[in-house]
């Protein structure tokens, strides 16, 4: 039995890092403890900690599959594209709905994300292959929709028998003319989790969307909002701000998306990325095969956006915008300083733990600083090496038998697209004077140091820091949420946001604040014990004996 | 709209299943698992498909739901996964050191051809697994039933624990099916009162409708054991209830332990309740004590004085065969007319048991198993309905369509209380009810003109 009752704030972090090993088998100990990382300041250079590699079987895991990764983060919020989930009925029922995408359709537009569409695989199929059924289940999709695109996910027993779901997406592409149908080789068993999924959709929406629509959008200041999902509406917010400061944003990857964004985003002149970990090789590539620039934006916590439109704004160099931007600062701010000024003498000094994606657990750590909240410990549930220490390890990342067969797409230059958006004298005194490219530090400088930083946290790991080092507060998803709950500490859901959101941006930052303040300070803590257990002792006689 | 791409025009589908009733078969296995005492479920497969079922069955019963995955890689899937599965066992036991393991597969393990008692015996062999401690295994490819026979399967491997021992304990074994913890408490207490000793298997009351204490517990008190699966084997009769949840588990203790079973209807409504309680007073050997009397009364008393409003009625149901063959029952038994039922679950005789049921109404019943809630829809679309009972899914069609809803089955994903409240015997028949009066008359306050808005019903 695990109780959070006795908090121990004197344990050092290294005796902590010892507690949490202490009951592994060996083996799993000595994985284990590279995976877990006691935070310092080194002098050069950011401390080394393991990531992206096996989950241990048997160890309970935060952790989801590549078919989740693909259909459910990337493609989920896609809402004029017919996903079509190759396999049995299970893996299209659980990516139903259940990531909180929201998106806007308007009164006549086309909207499939309320839909679920499966093959629904059955026995025979496994047995004789699936191939004809799939080809049969696109026709009939295509002859009660007529939709735009129709994609195509391999579930694990897709990828055993050999279905070829690539060559049947072409052929029905060829026969149905104008409908763009295009696969993904997402099998759950690949890779070690739901980021080799991002890595499998990304490169097959690059390959048959991206670069499709060359007419130009109006607008000023065209972006790219790179691995923005719209959770509880937080594209919507991202957007509103961004209109409001006359940018023009031509795609969202993927939250609130539509197939012409996809097509139209390399007309856009500057890239930027929420979600390193789901989407920075996009970037990458947009770069290099279009010639957009990208840089890092983070528009949860107020600090944050204001930093990410600053930058936005400095990019483009012009005094229009920069002044637009600063004018929108300074009308959004009041209500945010507002709020915050209410929430902080009821916050400040509290402390977090966030275990969370692959850049939740970082960006999320702003919101709580600026509730005066230190965070104690975090850590990401699919992330690599380079979205703990940064972007600089990159070169020196090992490929070993799992990612080896995500496949890297090779990319150049685009003979016809490929347009520079800035001459090199441009971009070279932008980065004299400090602006930064294609930056992401990671998330270990930016944590105190003595915290932990832990990599695939598991249920025994968190319960174990829960109860050793009581946080008021603890951040993953909804399979840790009630294990958490029960030990008397406020968990907050940081995929879905449980039922609340938006969370990005200024209104954004006003709703964590009060969402937080809610829970670290429900009354509903106080009630777990009963006066009779607080107090067993009959220690006064009645007044009438 | 929020379904707005789905025509009224009905054509034949033979590939494509849009908006499932049903989900795959390892998720059933999961939770029947979850109704052992100190049992961790474990998902033979990828790590996704237990990451799924967890948070599926999190987001339902709004508690903590422990399970373990083989965490299948390319490798695996190639040489198979008996290496995954023999070092999950070892870790399991190791540092959560649950009493029972309870491994189902997937389509991938199937696939594959993984051999779980092989397996099983190689872990005794290399010593993993501690003494007194149990494994059991359950077959659950997702590309043959649903959910539903995936709980069946794992519900069937509990009761192989059982032995015959030719000896008889006086005990009667219960197998509720896929109901809720509160359900299956409610069933425990009606067979207290009619003083029958029975084992309910499995038993998820207890387990995943526990309290908030500031304690964790990852192997919470509910739960039947082991040691009383055991001794299924020596129990006087077994009453199935479900014929796709549970009868195959009570078919399983007459041919191995010779204990003789009947398969009844899950008791929701007044008809199956009655069948339920006297099939168990008659095996038990007991006398129907007056409260029970009295409940039903209840019971009675409520459809008396709600059948004004329920009279006629057309109702549309989706979700699964055991649940919808007695809810129509009930319907039918309070004069509503159930017209519209999917099932995704396959099974012949579930279109069969609901034209038995709906026989002698003035209207010909659209029933399907194997069905979606895409041809639901359409159907609604085509014969519009006065009331929508499912599961959350249901109420884009709810809001759509304009219908009153009630959630009712799995999973429920918005709303809660359904942990807490039974909807099986007179008790929970009464709740439905309710349930029921009030979706209809909160939306008849809705729409009423203000001439005919009233404050007496």
């Amino acid at each position: 039995m695990a109780t959070a009752k006795n908090k121990l704030v004197q344990w050092e972090p290294t005796d902590i890092k010892k507690e949490l090993l202490k009951k592994y088998p060996a083996k799993v100990a000595r994985k284990r403890a590279k995976q877990i990382l006691i935070n310092e300041a080194l002098e050069n250079t950011t401390p080394e900690i393991t990531a992206n590699v096996r989950t241990i079987p048997g160890i309970i895991t935060m952790r989801g599959c590549t078919y989740a990764g693909c259909k459910g983060v990337i493609m989920g919020p896609t809402r004029d594209i017919v996903n079509l989930v190759h396999g049995p009925i299970g893996c299209s029922f659980y990516a139903w709905l259940t990531r909180r995408n929201q998106t806007d359709a308007g009164v006549d537009g086309e909207n499939y994300m309320t839909y679920c569409f499966s093959t629904d695989m059955q026995d025979s199929d496994i047995i004789f292959g699936g191939e004809k059924k799939l080809a049969a289940a696109i026709q009939e999709v295509y002859d009660l929709f007529h939709p735009r695109a129709i994609t195509i996910f391999a579930t694990c027993p897709v990828g055993l028998i050999g279905d070829d779901i690539h060559t049947v997406a072409r052929n029905m592409k060829e026969k149905l003319g104008d409908c763009n149908v295009f696969a993904f080789s997402c099998e759950g068993y690949k890779g070690v989790s739901q980021s080799a999924g991002h890595h499998i959709a990304n490169n097959q929406v690059f390959t048959h969307m991206v670069g499709e629509n060359d007419e130009i959008k109006p607008g000023e200041y065209k972006i790219n909002l790179l691995g923005e999902y719209n959770i509880g509406g937080d594209g919507f917010e991202i957007d509103r701000v961004l209109r409001k400061c006359g940018i023009t944003t031509i795609s969202t990857f993927s939250g609130n998306s539509t197939y012409d964004q996809f097509a139209s985003s390399h007309t856009a002149d500057l890239s930027c990325v929420m979600c390193h970990r789901s989407i920075n090789y996009v970037a990458d590539m947009m770069e290099t095969k279009y010639g957009i620039p990208w840089i890092k934006v983070n528009f949860i916590g107020a600090k944050s956006t204001i930093k990410s439109l600053r930058k936005i704004a400095e990019y483009f160099g012009d005094q229009k915008l920069i002044d637009r931007v600063e004018a929108v600062i300074a009308e959004e701010m009041p209500a945010v300083d507002a709020v915050q000024q209410d929430v902080l003498p009821r916050t400040q000094g509290k402390t977090a733990m966030l275990f969370v994606g692959g850049s939740r657990a970082h960006h999320y750590q702003d919101l709580f600083a600026e509730m005066g909240m230190r965070t104690l410990a975090a850590g990401y549930e699919f992330a690599h090496r380079d979205d703990y220490e940064g972007r600089h390890v990159i070169p020196n990342l090992k490929v070993d038998a799992d990612s080896r067969n995500i496949e890297e797409l090779e990319v150049e230059a685009d003979p016809a697209r490929f347009k520079p958006r800035k001459s090199e004298t441009e971009l070279q005194s932008l980065i004299e004077q400090g602006f930064r490219f294609k930056d992401y530090d990671g998330i270990i400088p930016d944590m105190d140091s003595g915290s932990l930083v832990i990599d695939d946290l598991n249920q025994y790991e968190a319960e174990k820091l829960v109860e050793l080092m009581k946080p008021d507060i603890f951040c993953a998803g909804i399979k840790e949420k009630f294990s958490i709950q029960k030990l008397g500490i406020p968990m907050k859901q940081l995929h879905s946001y449980d039922s609340g959101g938006p969370y990005a941006g200024f209104q954004g930052a006003i709703n964590f604040y009060k969402e937080i303040d809610r829970l670290v300070n429900s009354r509903v803590w106080g009630y777990l014990k009963a006066p009779w257990q607080e107090n067993p002792e009959l220690s006064a006689t009645y007044v009438w004996e | 709209m929020l379904l707005r791409h789905t025509p009224k025009e009905i054509t034949e589908r033979s590939a494509v299943t849009i908006n499932p009733a049903k989900t795959c078969q390892p998720v059933g296995a999961m939770y029947a698992a979850l109704g052992i005492h100190g049992c961790l479920p474990h998902s033979h497969g990828s790590q996704g498909c237990c990451a799924y079922h967890r948070s599926a069955l999190t987001r339902h019963y709004k508690e903590p739901v422990s399970a373990a995955t083989s965490s299948f890689t390319e490798g695996s899937s190639v040489f198979g996964g008996q290496a995954n599965l023999l070092q999950a066992i070892n870790n399991i036991f190791t540092v959560y050191n649950p009493e029972v393991i309870a491994v189902h597969t997937t389509c991938l393990s199937e696939t594959i051809g993984d051999d779980l008692s092989q397996i099983f015996d190689k872990a005794r062999k290399e010593g993993t697994v501690p003494e007194g401690k149990t494994l059991i295994g359950a077959s659950t490819p997702s590309y043959v039933g649903s959910h539903v026979t995936g709980f069946s399967n794992m519900v069937k491997a509990m009761a192989d624990l059982a032995e015959p021992t030719g000896k008889k304990n006086g005990k009667v074994n219960v197998i509720p099916g896929w109901v809720e913890p509160a359900d299956m408490e409610e069933i425990k207490r009606l067979a207290q009162l009619v003083g029958a000793d029975i084992t309910l298997f499995p038993d998820t009351s207890g387990v995943l409708n526990g309290p908030l204490s500031g304690e964790f517990h990852m192997f919470p008190q509910g739960g039947v054991t082991v040691a009383e699966l055991m001794d299924c084997g020596s129990a006087i009769g077994t009453l199935a209830l479900g014929e796709w949840c549970s009868a195959d588990a009570a078919r399983l203790l007459d041919t191995k332990c010779k204990v003789p079973c009947r398969i009844l209807d899950m008791p929701f409504g007044l008809k199956a309740t009655d069948r339920f309680v006297d099939a168990l007073r008659i095996v038990a050997g007991t006398v129907v004590p007056d409260e029970i009397n009295y409940e039903r009364g209840q019971l009675v008393d409520l459809i008396s004085d709600m059948h004004q409003y329920f009279y006629q009625k057309k109702v549309a149901l989706f979700g699964d065969p055991d649940q919808l063959i007695a809810m129509t029952e009930f319907l039918v038994s309070i004069d509503m007319w159930p017209v519209h039922l999917v099932t995704g679950t396959p099974g012949k005789r579930f279109e069969r048991r609901i034209k038995e049921l709906t026989k002698g109404l003035p209207y010909e019943v659209n029933v399907r198993a194997k069905g979606d809630m895409f041809l639901l829809h359409q159907w609604i679309k085509n014969e519009p309905v006065d009331l929508l009972i499912g599961n959350t899914y249901g109420k884009y069609i709810a809001r759509d369509e304009d219908i009153p809803f009630i959630r009712w089955g799995f999973p429920i994903l918005d709303r809660q209380g359904h942990q807490y409240f039974p909807t099986v015997g007179y008790k929970g028949g009464l709740r439905f009810l309710e349930k029921v009066l009030n979706a209809l008359l909160d939306r008849q306050d809705r729409d009423a003109t203000e001439q005919k808005f009233e404050l007496v019903y």
